[in-house]
Formats: structure tokens, sequence, C-alpha cells
């Protein structure tokens, strides 16, 4: 596969996805019906398989030959199918016969007539009913498979970081990632199905050398009377297993004719002596061998699994085109042209993510009453823009540092520009990628080499964090001026009617009412969930959207359950005069509210067995009791949790316990800020420093979860305790050993 | 369907030294109903040794199937390089018709009309029909695909 990389970085990236894409959504009604028919004809060898009678042990081509002769005299030709059927055909008083004949009982057992629905499936797979013109339509079809098998492959590996990484988890829409994930299983018997497709048309064509078992005819046959077939050295000397084909002489003047595995022989049916013989070449055993890899006629179970891979064609095809469909982005409403806007926003974007982050950019600047032109960063032309006041880059990364898409040759474009107006870059990407952002930050750099004012430094948003990009928002809009607020929402919510299932209270003492309320997960149809809009899969850490009644503004909450719980649970504590919590905390089970769910890859959980520290407070502790659930049996979770009182605000008391005892939890140490010694988390990290460090010396990472005060004094007291070891909380945020979910 | 003249071919085979009148035969055949793809077939001569004269139609172009074509493969002596194709396979149930011109010299001579067959999966047919050359009209059922075959003038 490194010769396939070698290929795509000469091909040029933006060159694969293309023979990806088109083949794909041209080629992709054929596509189906080639793989639809060709699952069908899947089955048939193994029935054969299963109704095959098997020969008797040491049975020869003699004993067969006598027994299908004893019940046919005018016996012409026995055939043997890969699958182990035998099949005879005779001529007795003028009429020809055949039939599927048993080798050990010496009877028929039913008709050798062709399957008239495999025939129907076999000719309008191979060729749509339309001969020649049909074969080459296939063929063309299989070639396209072919080429989209392996740009596909590449892509994926490219994606993934290298084959190495070819089965690791997938990010992104539901409809790309399934598509990615059925592909990566079915690509290398989707790859030789199409490439066998081709090699047995080539062959159909005489493209291919013929060099099949083809002795020279005997000049001179023995004059003798036919000798007894169970006499005949080479049908005794030949097992039932090895016969292929057996032909009676037709008169005086022919011969027999064996063939095997080995080849074809011409034998005297006086003296039973082989008068000529040849094998086959090597081009008819590579056919035999493709042929066999094909069709499965011969490997019953290898066909099933042929089936079963390119049962995934249509599933491929349809998530594919909705994948690119979703892709193409919407316009932005009001654009100004690009020589007359104040901020020209550009975009180098993969999958159309960015486009999202853009646009929501984009119409905040409208609203602040800036004329905003929005275009790809592959298009860019700082000398056509007469009226801006500043450039906005936001570009995604492709693959290790390449550009995405819509980027494609713009770093050419900027090293040959004349810099104007002041610049800013944002990069998007994955912080678990060793090229975080890396394209982004080669613009920034080539632009600053090339003279460019830069309006601030480079940022990055990782994994499309909402809150960072409003973070990067504020200060971008300080910087010309303006108060920006980037309220991003990857697209528009399509939310879905929750129903409560469950509540349990807390808070009233201490005249803070809090709750934990479980909803049923929203049922949706199989094409919602392929369109993405449904729940889909969903883990701790995830975010749910509630739209409150009266309010279009989304509120966030984080979850504390995983689809796999089935459930779908939230904390919440009442804000006063808050509108989606006084709501909330008002339902009744039964009741219903509109959510939608956010993807929040930042706050998972990785799937290493390495230690974890987990630090909440208050309805902070959701999403960190939902890692334990999760996994507390696979790996040493510690947990620090801070609330007022333990008859007030102890979220999951009874759970805690639970997981205590049954070691789901190593350690449990709890910090009441209104009860006892009064302690707020931040001091328990401080009393506990020793056993810290020793958690973080073998190697444990860090969760904090909870509101921005408690977030930036567990920090300091991390930074405090860890100082011994030369560690921070910054540096362990860079190193992936430290996650917040900050509110 | 067309009209091919093969007689120089058939001339050169016959002991005949001074060039021959000749004269068009139509060669009409009907297959039957035997359920299965498209009939390869070959329509040739023999003379009256019993040794290859010429091939007068071969139909199915591709040449790696020609050898299920199994006597005439053998006595035409090379199935890789057939001497002519003159058109597709022929389904079954359907018909078709060719006509050549043929040396007279070659009728009632002792010559004798062979037709093979071959269908995909499905049993070869060496010598389906066998038509002595005469010059009456003349037609026979063939033994397993062909439900008629024979010639006209």
């Amino acid at each position: 596969m490194s010769l396939i990389l070698d290929i795509n970085s000469s091909l040029g990236a933006d060159m694969i996805r293309k023979l990806h894409r088109w083949p794909g959504l041209v080629a992709a009604l054929f596509l189906i019906v080639l793989a639809l028919s060709g699952a069908m004809l899947s089955v048939f060898p193994a029935l054969d398989a299963v109704t095959a009678p098997s020969a008797q042990e040491n049975q020869t081509v003699a004993d067969l030959a006598t027994l299908a002769r004893a019940a046919h005299p005018g016996l012409e030709q026995i055939r043997r199918a890969p699958s182990g059927q035998i099949t005879v055909w005779w001529f007795d008083e003028n009429t020809p016969g055949s039939a599927v004949f048993d080798p050990i009982t010496g009877t028929d057992m039913g008709s050798a007539d062709p399957n008239q629905m495999e025939q129907w499936l076999i000719n309008f797979h191979r060729s749509l009913f339309l001969d020649d013109t049909g074969r080459i339509a296939m063929a063309i079809a299989a070639a396209m498979m072919l080429i989209l098998s392996i740009s596909g492959a590449v892509l994926v590996s490219h994606r993934v970081g290298g084959l190495r990484h070819w089965f690791d988890r997938q990010q992104g829409p539901f409809a790309a990632r399934f598509h990615t994930q059925i592909a990566r299983i079915a690509v290398p018997v989707l790859i030789l199905s199409a490439f066998t497709a081709l090699w047995m048309t080539g062959s159909t064509f005489d493209l291919l050398p013929n060099d099949e078992a083809n002795p020279a005819f005997p000049r001179t046959l023995s004059a003798t009377a036919p000798m007894a077939l169970d006499q005949i050295p080479s049908l005794i000397a030949t097992p039932v297993q090895d016969l292929r084909d057996l032909t009676f002489p037709a008169d005086t003047s022919d011969v027999f004719t064996l063939t095997t595995g080995a080849g074809m022989s011409y034998i005297d049916q006086g003296t039973g002596a082989v008068l000529a013989f040849d094998a086959p070449g090597l081009w008819t055993r590579i056919y035999e061998w493709i042929y066999l890899l094909h069709t499965g006629q011969g490997a019953a179970l290898w066909g099933l699994i042929l089936g079963l891979s390119v049962l995934s064609v249509p599933v491929l095809a349809v998530t594919g085109a909705i994948s690119w469909a979703k892709g193409r982005r919407a316009p932005l409403r009001g654009m100004a042209k690009a020589a007359q806007a104040e901020t020209v926003v550009l975009v180098g974007s993969e999958g159309g993510t960015t486009w999202g982050f853009a646009t929501t950019f984009a119409r905040a600047m409208q609203a602040a009453g800036q004329s905003v032109h929005l275009a790809p960063l592959s298009g860019f032309a700082p000398q056509s823009y007469g009226a801006a006041r500043q450039i906005v880059v936001m570009t995604a990364t492709w693959g290790q540092g390449s550009a995405p898409t819509s980027a494609k040759g713009a770093l050419d474009r900027l090293a040959a520009a004349t810099p104007s107006v002041p610049m800013a870059v944002l990069g998007f990407g994955d912080d678990s990628f060793a090229d975080f952002c890396a394209y982004a930050a080669d613009f920034d750099r080539l632009a600053r080499e090339k003279g460019w004012q830069i309006l601030m430094p480079m940022d990055r948003i990782n994994r499309q964090s909402a809150p960072d990009f409003n973070r990067w928002g504020r200060a971008f809009g300080a910087s010309i001026g303006i108060a920006l607020e980037l309220n991003h929402q990857a697209k528009a919510p399509r939310s879905l009617p929750l129903t409560l299932i469950s509540r349990r209270d807390y808070g009233e003492a201490v005249q803070a009412p809090a709750a934990i309320l479980r909803f049923a997960i929203p049922k949706i149809s199989l094409w919602d969930k392929m369109m993405g809009r449904g729940f889909g899969r969903f883990q701790a850490g995830d975010l749910l959207g509630i739209l409150p009644q009266g309010d279009r503004m989304a509120r966030f909450y984080s979850l504390e359950s995983g689809s796999k719980d089935g459930f779908v649970e939230i904390a919440i504590r009442k804000h006063p005069n808050g509108l989606c919590s006084g709501q909330l905390m008002a339902l009744a089970v039964g009741d219903r509210v509109d959510g939608f769910l956010r993807p929040n890859p930042a706050f998972h959980l990785d799937h290493t067995k390495m230690p974890m520290i987990l630090i909440g407070a208050g309805t902070g502790i959701g999403p960190l009791a939902g890692f334990i659930r999760a996994q507390g049996m696979r790996r040493p979770i510690h947990l620090w949790y801070g609330a007022r009182h333990p008859e007030a605000d102890f979220y999951y008391g009874a759970e805690l316990s639970d997981w205590r005892n049954d070691d789901s939890l190593r350690g449990l140490h709890m910090a009441f800020s209104r009860h006892g010694p009064k302690i707020y988390v931040q001091d328990a990290l401080r009393q506990d420093a020793e056993g810290l460090r020793q958690l973080m010396a073998s190697g444990a990472k860090i969760m904090v979860c909870g509101g921005r005060d408690m977030a930036m004094g567990v920090r300091d007291a991390l930074s405090d305790v860890l100082a011994p070891l030369g560690l921070t909380a910054a540096q362990l945020k860079l190193q992936g050993r430290y996650f917040e979910d900050v509110y | 369907m067309q009209m091919k003249s093969i007689l120089a071919a058939l001339v050169m085979t016959t002991a005949m030294t001074m060039p021959a009148l000749a004269k068009p035969v139509t060669f009409v055949t009907t297959l039957s109903e035997y359920g299965g793809r498209g009939a390869y077939f070959a329509v040739y001569l023999t003379d009256p040794n019993g040794d290859f004269a010429g091939t007068i139609w071969l139909a199915g172009g591709k040449t790696k199937y020609h050898r299920h074509l199994t006597d005439w493969a053998r006595l035409s002596d090379g199935y890789l390089n057939p001497d002519a194709t003159t058109g597709a396979s022929l389904g079954a149930g359907r018909n078709a018709q060719i006509t050549v011109e043929i040396a007279d010299a070659l009728f009632d001579a002792g010559y004798t009309v062979h037709m093979d067959a071959a269908v995909e999966d499905m049993r070869d047919s060496p010598n389906e029909v066998e038509l002595p050359l005469t010059s009456t009209a003349s037609a026979l059922p063939g033994r397993r695909y062909v439900a008629d075959f024979g010639y006209k003038f």
C-alpha cells in the first residue's frame, strides 16, 4: 500500500478525490444492479454444494462410467462440476437425454437443464441481455468499481494516517462514517471481484492468450473391438474427484476424450491406450483461479463471503451520494462581491465542516454591519479585494499537512501575491493527529514571510469546538473594534421530541433545586438515520441541545449516558430566572421537550487502559459519572468530586458508593463546601497531592468538568501539585493528557 | 442472409483443374427451444473420403469457444484460426440462413454437409446434422439443439 500512497502523492490528492467521486456518481446505478445480481448468484454454488452427492471414496472414473452406462446405454458424456455434481448425457432411441446423476446409487437425481433463474441472472449480470454491448458496459462498471475501491482505500488510508490505522474509529456525520466503516471491510473483496470480472471479460473477448489443453487428434486408431469400460487403464487410474469431463466416442472413428485438472487426453476405444495428451497452459490455469474467485463455483463458502461483501455496494452508493450532496454548501445570503466586501473570508474545507464555521462567522459579521465575501481559499486573489479591510482565512488540513479540497493551489497564489490588508488565519483540525492544523500553520508562516500584516496570531480550533470558536470570535471582534458572538451550530439543529422517563431531585434543602433527568432515545426512521437526523451513536461527554419553549436559542447540557445505555441523561440545576432550566425542572414523567444531539469528541474517553483522574463539581459530575458507568471495570478511575452538602446536591451518591464497592471506582475523594471541613474540590486535590503525582507518573489522564471558576481553580491546584514532576496543566493539555468541559 | 463466395476455396480443395460453374445455395436452420444461451455452430463440407473440404458457415464470433464445435475443430485442423466467421451465435428457437456459391462439381459427388453445435454450460453436440450434398433441396432435424437444418436453391 505504500506504493499506492506514493501514487497518491504524485497524482495529487484532488485527483484521487475526483477519481472517487465521479465514477461513483455516474456508475452508481450500474454498480447497484451488478452487485445485487452478483450477490444473488453467489447463493447458487452453495446450493449446488449442499445438493451434490459426494462420490464414494476410491470410486474411479471407470466405476462411474460403468454405472452410468448401465443406466443409460446410449451414454455420450459425463461431466463433474466443481461442486461435485455429476451430469450425464445420452442419446437413446433418437432422443437426447440428460440428468444429474448419483454416483453412489447409479440413478438419475433430477433434471440437468440449467437453472433458468440462474441463467437469467448470469445473462443479466454479465451483459444486461445486450450481448457484447452489455458485456462492455458491465466491464466499464467493473473498472469503475476497481477505481472506486482503490481511490477509496487511498482516501481512507490517507485520512486515518496510514494503513496501520485502517480500522481506527471514524469521526464525522453518520452517512460518511457508515460509508467508510462498510467500505474498509468490503474493499479487498470488491477489488478482487472487479479485477477478476475484468480478467474474465478480457478472456471472453480473446484479449488474453488461449492455451487450453488441446491434444492433436490422432491420425490412426486401432481397429479392434471396443474395450470394456472397466478395463481401460486411464479410467481406472482416475479418481472421480479428479474428473472434469469424459466424452464417449460417437462412432468407431472416434476416441474417448478424458479431461481432468491435469489436462486432456484421447483414449483409443479398442486398446485403451492414451493416444494424445496435452496439459493446459499457465493462462488457462490462471483463468481457472480467476473464475473460481469471481463465481465461487467450487468454493461455496468463498462465494457466500463474496456475495455478502458485494451487498455493501448499494449501501456505499447511497451513503456516498448522501455525503456528496451534504458536502455541497449552502451559499451565504446577502453576500457582497469580492471587490466590495470589507471582510473577505476564505475557506479551506474538506468535508464542508469548515464552511459551516466560516458561514457562522460571516453571518455574525454581517449582523455586526460588515459586508462580507465568502469564497474558497483556492481562489485567493488579494488584488481583487478592492474594498477589503481584512482577510480572514479559515482552513482545515488534509492528511499530513496537505491542502483540503477548497484550498488547492492557495499556497502558490499566496507566494505570488503582493501583501495587502491585514490577515487572520484560523486552523481547524484534530489535535490527536500529529499534523494538527499543519496546513493553516504553513499558510500563516508563508504570509508572515511574505510580509503580510497579521491581524491576530494564528489560532487553532480543535475538533470543531464551538466554545473555542466563539472565544476566537470575541478576540477577533475586539481586534477590529466590534463585539462579535459566534454561536456556531454545526447544522441548523433538527430537534426531536424527548420524553422524560424518570427524574431524581436534589438540592431543595439548600434552596438550590437540581435534578437528574432521564429521557427515552427518540425513535427515527432508517432514512432519517442515514441522513444523520437522529441521535445516532453518542456517548457521555457529548452535548444535548435543549430548545426551550419561547426561545430558539439552544442550551447545552453534557450527556451522562451513551447510546449503549439506551437513554439520554443530563444533570441540571435551576438557575434563578433561567428560562430553560426552569422549564426542565418543571417536567413531569411523560412530558416532552425538544432536543438535539451535538457531538463533542473533545471530551470523550479514549480507548486506552491508562488510569483516569476525573475532577468535577456540581452538575459537572454528570459526564464523569457516565465515564465511570461506561468504563469503570476496564481501567483504574479516581474521582475528585465537589458538592455543597451530602444531603443536598450529592448527585449519583448511591451509584458512586456502588461503583466504589465493585471497584469500578478505585478512589472517591469528596469535597463538601457546606459540610464538615468545608472545602472545595481544588483543596481536596492539594490534600491528595502525593496520590495524584503517583497516578500521573503512571500515565494517567485528567478530565475536568464544571464551572469556569472551578476549572481555573483546578488548573492552578494541579499545576502546584504536579510542579515536582515538572508538569503543568497547560503542558498536559498540549500532550493530550488534560481535557476540560467547562461552562 | 449474406452472399459469400467460397467457390475459390472449394475448387482448390477438389481435384478439378478447370474453372467450374457454381450455383448459389441457401442454408437454413431453425434452433429448437433447448433452454440455454445462444448456440455456436459450424456448417462444413467433407469429401467422399470423409476429409475436410471447407467451412460454409461459422456462427459465433469468439474464437475461444470454437473448440467446442468438436468435429469441425478437429477436421478443420486448427480452430484457433478459423477460415471464416460468418455471423453471430443464434438464440434458442431462432432461425437464420446464409447463401453461398458452391461449385457444381461438388453436387451429387459424395460430399456431405455437417453441422456441429455447442451451447455454453450444455453438452457439445458435434455432428448435429449430416446431409448429403445433392442437387435437390433437403432438410433434417438435428439431434439436440437444431429443430431443422437444410439447404435449398
